[in-house]
């Protein structure tokens, strides 16, 4: 649930009531079937532009967001090649940020106006960037399972139908695979290495699993769907599909380390899905809304550098220039 | 505010604005290309926001140069760059047999050995 596809009811609703040109409609649906992508100068039904704004946008806060809790670890790496990689992963994910942003820009929301939405609380992140990253571990456990999380995501959303979206996650897919790597380099770095090592990653997934169980949204059963987003390449996988497919990549590579996971009822059927404990998404809800433990923070934090960067901004504005929308 | 980041708990707190904000200030955007080798096209890759083609340059470098090898980047404003209405796709659909255009086309062989037949040609 990098950028959210689940809608709320009124959404859902919305989406079946909003009239479009029929023979403008029918040749979009026409095109995506065929499996070509739309590109931003082509017509689109108000609602597929809605929903592709929300989750772009979403998705590229949360990278700005994301770079929060790992770049606290930047001058505390514990050596010079962790930190090397640590700064290099922070500064991809802030320029995934922008790639993203210039995405949706295409759909004309401006940047600025996405900024604001953040800033003022109107627009969402990824949960997961809500929560703290108190130990090293912690930055071992985000560079292989957030990342690993996001790649399933993102490679699923990559064959989309809108074109800006799609060639800016294939970007982002291909750099992410270096912080897969180096994730699972550090991880498995702690797990074999001394008592306090495997003490303070076991501590870390503790805290991790269930952010993690959340990172894809409510089970199917419990979100409002719309069939038109499926048939419109918005959204391509379901939210448990997606989990299910995470935890068969994942738990294994934990578990050969001699790492537990804290949830006895963690474990694979033999019809190939995983089963775990209910993970409170009355506490998913409650973060969501802003009662997370670092919530304040991460805004607090995004305010004050547009606060504290105002004047720079305001000094490279060339008042005779006119914005126009982006063109790819 | 007690951060596990120190450099969040330095943080000058009357910086943090307070109540709505409205950020109103968008930099023009500019087409960024990517030439990876000497010898190859450059292609085009994304977009940068900036109000001076140097800073441009910069940010283009930051965000489309960090992997792989760069030869050089160009910029140019998106409102410099023209194009054609993406509705009128149909327009490059011309004639849909265009074999006159390509060098398969052009086989003589089958022609030259039947004349030097005809003709006893003997080289």
């Amino acid at each position: 649930m990098y950028g959210s596809t689940n809608l709320t009811e009124e959404e859902a609703k919305r989406m079946n009531t909003t009239v479009e040109d029929p023979e403008k409609l029918q040749q979009f649906e026409d095109r995506i079937a065929r499996g070509e992508k739309i590109e931003p100068g082509d017509w689109m039904p108000t609602e597929y532009r809605k929903q592709l704004i929300r989750m772009i946008e979403q998705h590229a806060h949360s990278e700005i967001v994301g770079a929060l809790p790992e770049g606290t670890w930047i001058t505390r790496a514990p050596n010079f090649r962790r930190k090397l990689a640590l700064i290099a992963k922070v500064q991809d994910e802030v320029g995934h940020g922008q790639l993203l942003y210039s995405a949706a820009e295409t759909l004309g929301k401006t940047r600025e106006q996405m900024l604001d939405d953040l800033l003022n609380g109107k627009s969402k992140y990824s949960n997961v960037f809500n929560y703290p990253a108190k130990t090293w571990a912690d930055i071992a456990v985000i560079g292989f399972l957030v990342d690993g999380a996001a790649i399933v995501n993102q490679t699923i959303n990559s064959k989309g139908s809108y074109g800006p979206y799609c060639r800016a996650l294939e970007r982002i897919c291909y750099e992410e695979s270096f912080h897969l790597k180096q994730g699972h380099d550090n991880v498995v770095y702690l797990a074999t290495g001394t008592k306090h090592q495997r003490a303070i990653l076991q501590d870390a997934i503790n805290r991790w699993y269930r952010p993690l169980i959340h990172f894809f949204g409510p089970p199917d059963k419990m979100s409002a769907h719309s069939e038109k987003l499926m048939k419109w390449k918005v959204k391509l996988a379901s939210n448990d599909d997606m989990r299910n497919q995470f935890l068969d990549m994942y738990v294994p590579k934990i578990l050969e380390l001699d790492i537990t996971f804290p949830d006895p009822n963690l474990r694979k059927n033999s019809d190939g899905i995983w089963e775990f404990s209910d993970p409170d998404w009355d506490e998913f809800k409650r973060v969501i809304n802003g009662d997370g433990p670092c919530n304040k923070e991460r805004l607090e934090v995004r305010r004050y550098a547009e606060e504290a960067g105002r004047w720079v901004r305001q000094a490279l504005m060339n008042p005779s220039e006119k914005y126009k929308v982006p063109l790819a | 505010m007690s951060s596990l980041d120190p450099r969040v708990n330095r943080l000058d707190k009357k910086k943090i604005s307070e109540g709505e904000v409205h950020t109103n200030t968008h930099l023009i955007t500019w087409e960024v290309f990517h030439q990876e080798k000497r010898g190859k096209q450059p292609v085009h890759v994304g977009i940068v926001h900036a109000s001076t083609p140097e800073m441009a340059l910069v940010l283009a470098k930051e965000q489309y140069a960090r992997r792989g090898k760069t030869t050089n980047l160009w910029v140019a404003k998106t409102t410099d760059v023209y194009t054609f209405a993406t509705e009128d796709e149909d327009i490059f659909e011309t004639t849909p047999e265009k074999t006159f255009r390509e060098p398969a086309a052009y086989k003589v062989r089958d022609r030259i050995e039947k004349f030097q037949n005809q003709n006893k040609v003997e080289i």
